[in-house]
């Protein structure tokens, strides 16, 4: 089957052959822009089935009917799509908000001006927008990385102390003016880090160690840091393992009234996201981290200093993961509580890879699974499917966009001439 | 090649002065923490109680002072001896000294209070079998050249359908062969992944585990959570003491009245010391691992080799998860593995690819695991958190310390293609 279609290709396309092609590969292959997309699609468009199963699996009343399938089979199938359609109906309305509460809104804004329903009907677009900004810095830091041939495992140990630094100096200062605070604030999470991400890239650089085990490591030890301060030097006066509040000059600050939380941390994401694309592109710097992360061999015979870029490549992506947590500080809780990451650090990982670590595909891939946690919540709350099932949805997607072949195999692609794998180091480096 | 070899001379030479130089620091630590403690006695208990079993041991006292200038002495001339000759056995020394250093702190921690030492010795042990196992499926997969960061997956899936089978089936047996099947299962999709697809090995493994996560996640929330006597496996197996043997003061609770599952350990470090040094399977593992190219001209079949190998570390992987939760916490919680799975990656690359270097890297950090619960009971005057951190520290300084001179399988991580 497969030679025939070989034989095929080698001569000049003809009517017949295009024929041949199945429908996918006539809607997708035909431009090049569009082929980088089809892998990730098709791969999410998958992960989204199985999940789909597997909600419908761990349904009571639908395994009821398929041990019941030989005297209803049409119900155990109907049951099975009324379960999948039901709990990604509650996901879809979670994340953009019910559309007939929208409409009404909009009626009750028009006829009266007040916005307060129109601000109720958009909530659950806002909180959407408010969970992909952490996406947005996190998948950054494992892109940045990942193009200077590390592993940062890391982030959500970044994250932590970057929020751990900047609800410090939130709460201690006070009296400053904002345009003072904020950026204070703010640059004292991002070195706390980007202090967190070197020292595993110094002992990369100068030892050996592998990162993928230290950047583990600092993890653990920022979660016992956290515990430590939480409960002792930086608890609040009545001692619940949460830390005073931030001082209002140092909040990054929301957009509209509540009970939209969105602020303005979404746009510095999108600004910190060309940042990125601009560094890593547009200058030297960015290009020898490049160099490095994709053949360290020519690198150094270029004359570049392996050492000192491995260790700003880490210093740089623990800055993001500690941007991470300093815009959810700042910008949603105000203070540090304990479990205030739903482990961003470890997503974060899907994003690089599913938007092949280019600062534009990783805010594409953050503001999906952004929506799709945003809906989540509602999903469980309406179709009572637990949240988890996300994190299901996101091992399948790392799975499928690594192993392309996969999905091609399942929907019968056709091999592109010159395949590029995603952006990932290799394993055995340096 | 002279150039080389001095080269590698200097790099050592200066090495040793710095070795040295640490050396004698933590010496003079220890001497520094003997201040005050002159009268003060240190009383090691080592009668153990477990179980409502007494096997009675006389008190070890030792005066405080004495017991650390004696141990800061001890450090100080090892610091010396590697200043002036140097010593060959490079990793050996470092693990002494440490060990020196971690009795002071034992000696000055409990000086004029007691530590029962038998029962630290013993849920060291305890803490440190799963890392060892742990490691010991990263021996079988990274000797094959495969590299399997997702033993943590492995573990907590394991961990899982251990439980569970235990459960439906009321029998710990066939729980633990659950847990065996499912880590196998998850290997199974590594070994696919890596071998037959390619993908990067990081990257398969990342995803494993953050499928296991959310699978095992999912499921305790919308199965175990409903159905809760899925997840009552009933006690965690039992410990067996060996007749005989097991009275015997010190070792007989150390090694001799312990988990099935922890013999199990023993018997597969010995097992797989032989089969990967002395049989004709373990040179074919060690070949594919390091040159699957040549290995493939002798007519080995590397893709089988891989995937067998690949196999057997999720099998062991599963076991590990097994014992975390039929074996010792009598069931399932969310993400429970804790890093163990990493803790044995760390201790598979101190071990050099050994099985029993790894078992000794996990002692120490089964070793530091418990210590935090010890220390907290004498109350040093150190949070419990800050104490918390040292078998990660500790991980950290060992990869930093001994990885250059670990020298991984050649073709660890390198996917390989049959050329036609």
């Amino acid at each position: 089957m497969n030679e025939e279609k070989d034989s095929n290709q080698t001569k000049a396309p003809s009517q017949n052959q295009k024929d041949e092609r199945n429908l996918l590969q006539r809607i997708f292959v035909r431009r090049g822009a569009f082929n980088a997309l089809v892998i990730p699609l098709l791969s999410i468009f998958t992960a989204l089935l199985i999940g789909g199963l597997i909600i419908a699996f761990s349904n009571l009343e639908v395994l009821a009917a398929w041990s019941n399938f030989f005297q209803a089979p049409l119900e155990a199938v109907k049951l099975t799509l009324a379960s999948m359609w039901g709990a990604y109906t509650s996901l879809f309305e979670g994340a953009f908000g019910i559309p007939k509460d929208i409409i009404e809104a909009f009626r009750i804004w028009l006829e009266t001006g007040e916005t307060r329903a129109l601000r109720e009907a958009f909530r659950s677009f806002s909180e959407s927008l408010v969970i992909t900004t952490p996406y947005i810095f996190a998948g950054l830091a494992v892109a940045l990385g990942f193009r200077g041939g590390l592993f940062n495992i890391g982030v959500e140990g970044q994250l932590f102390v970057g929020g751990l630094a900047s609800a410090y100096v939130g709460y201690s200062i006070t009296g400053l003016p904002w345009i003072i605070h904020l950026p204070l604030t703010v640059l004292a999470g991002i070195l706390a880090g980007a202090f967190w991400g070197a020292i595993p890239g110094i002992l990369k650089a100068k030892t050996g160690a592998h990162e993928v085990i230290n950047t583990i490591m600092m993890n653990y030890i920022a979660f016992r840091l956290t515990d430590y301060l939480l409960t002792g030097p930086m608890a609040r006066p009545d001692n619940l393992p949460i830390t005073p509040e931030v001082a209002p000059s140092a909040y990054l600050p929301a957009l509209f009234d509540k009970p939209m939380r969105i602020h303005w941390g979404f746009f510095v994401a999108l600004g910190v996201a060309w940042l990125v694309y601009w560094f890593l592109w547009k200058t030297t710097t960015g290009l020898e981290i490049r160099m490095v992360g994709a053949n360290p061999k020519a690198a150094r015979y270029a004359g570049i200093s392996i050492t000192v870029i491995i260790v700003l490549t880490m210093s740089l992506s623990g800055a993001l993961g500690g941007m991470t947590g300093v815009n959810q500080v700042l910008g949603v809780d105000h203070r540090l509580v304990r479990a205030f990451s739903t482990g961003y650090g470890f997503d974060s990982i899907a994003l690089a890879l599913l938007g092949n670590s280019h600062p534009l595909g990783v805010v594409l891939a953050s503001l999906l699974f952004g929506f799709m946690r945003g809906g989540a919540a509602r999903m469980q709350s309406v179709a009572g499917v637990p949240v988890e099932i996300i994190r299901i949805m996101q091992g399948l997607v790392i799975i499928f966009v690594a192993a392309p072949e996969i999905i091609r195999s399942l929907y019968r692609l056709k091999k592109p001439k010159e395949e590029e794998g995603p952006t990932v180091p290799d394993v055995s480096m340096v | 090649m002279a150039q080389a070899e001095m080269v590698i001379d200097k790099g050592r030479a200066r090495r040793e002065y710095m070795e040295g130089v640490g050396f004698l620091i933590i010496a003079a630590f220890i001497l520094l923490l003997s201040r005050g403690t002159s009268g003060q006695t240190t009383t090691f208990v080592l009668t153990s109680h477990r179980a409502g079993l007494t096997i009675s041991a006389p008190d070890l006292l030792i005066p405080t002072d004495i017991g650390l200038y004696v141990l800061a002495g001890l450090a100080a001339l090892i610091g010396f001896w590697q200043l002036a000759r140097g010593i060959e056995r490079n990793n050996l020394a470092i693990t002494v000294v440490v060990g020196l250093f971690i009795l002071a702190f034992l000696v000055w921690a409990t000086a004029d209070k007691s530590l029962n030492m038998t029962g630290m010795l013993v849920s060291s042990l305890v803490r440190a079998t799963p890392i060892a196992l742990a490691a010991l499926s990263g021996i079988y997969s990274e000797r094959s050249g495969v590299v399997n960061i997702a033993i943590e997956g492995m573990m907590l899936l394991g961990a899982f359908a251990a439980v569970v089978f235990a459960s439906v089936f009321d029998s710990l047996l066939l729980g633990v062969i659950g847990g065996i099947l499912a880590g196998m299962l998850l290997g199974l999709l590594h070994a696919v992944l890596s071998i037959r697809y390619m993908v990067n090995q990081i990257v398969s493994g990342a995803g494993i585990i953050i499928l296991a996560l959310g699978l095992t996640s999912y499921l305790q929330r919308a199965v175990l959570n409903v159905f809760t006597e899925l997840n009552q496996p009933g006690p965690a197996i039992a410990a067996v003491p060996i007749p005989g043997l097991w009275k015997i003061p010190v070792l007989g609770p150390v090694f001799f009245n312990l988990s099935p599952l922890i013999y199990l350990l023993f018997a597969l470090l010995i097992f797989t010391h032989f089969l990967m040094n002395y049989t004709r399977w373990g040179l074919r593992v060690r070949s594919v691992g390091e040159n699957p190219k040549a290995a493939d001209t002798l007519g080995i079949n590397v893709i089988r080799v891989r995937y067998i190998s690949v196999l057997c570390s999720g099998a062991i992987a599963g076991l590990a998860g097994t014992y975390m939760s039929i074996g010792a916490a009598g069931r399932f919680n969310e993400g429970m593995t804790a890093g163990k799975g990493f803790l044995g990656l760390a201790a598979m690359i101190f071990g050099n690819w050994n099985p029993g270097c790894a078992f000794l890297g996990s002692l120490i950090f089964g070793f530091f695991d418990s210590w935090q619960e010890k220390l907290s009971l004498l109350q040093v005057g150190i949070p419990v958190d800050l104490l918390g951190m040292a078998p990660y520290i500790a991980t950290m300084i060992v990869l930093a310390g001994f990885v250059g001179r670990s020298r991984m399988p050649a073709a660890d991580g390198q996917p390989y293609k049959k050329e036609q």
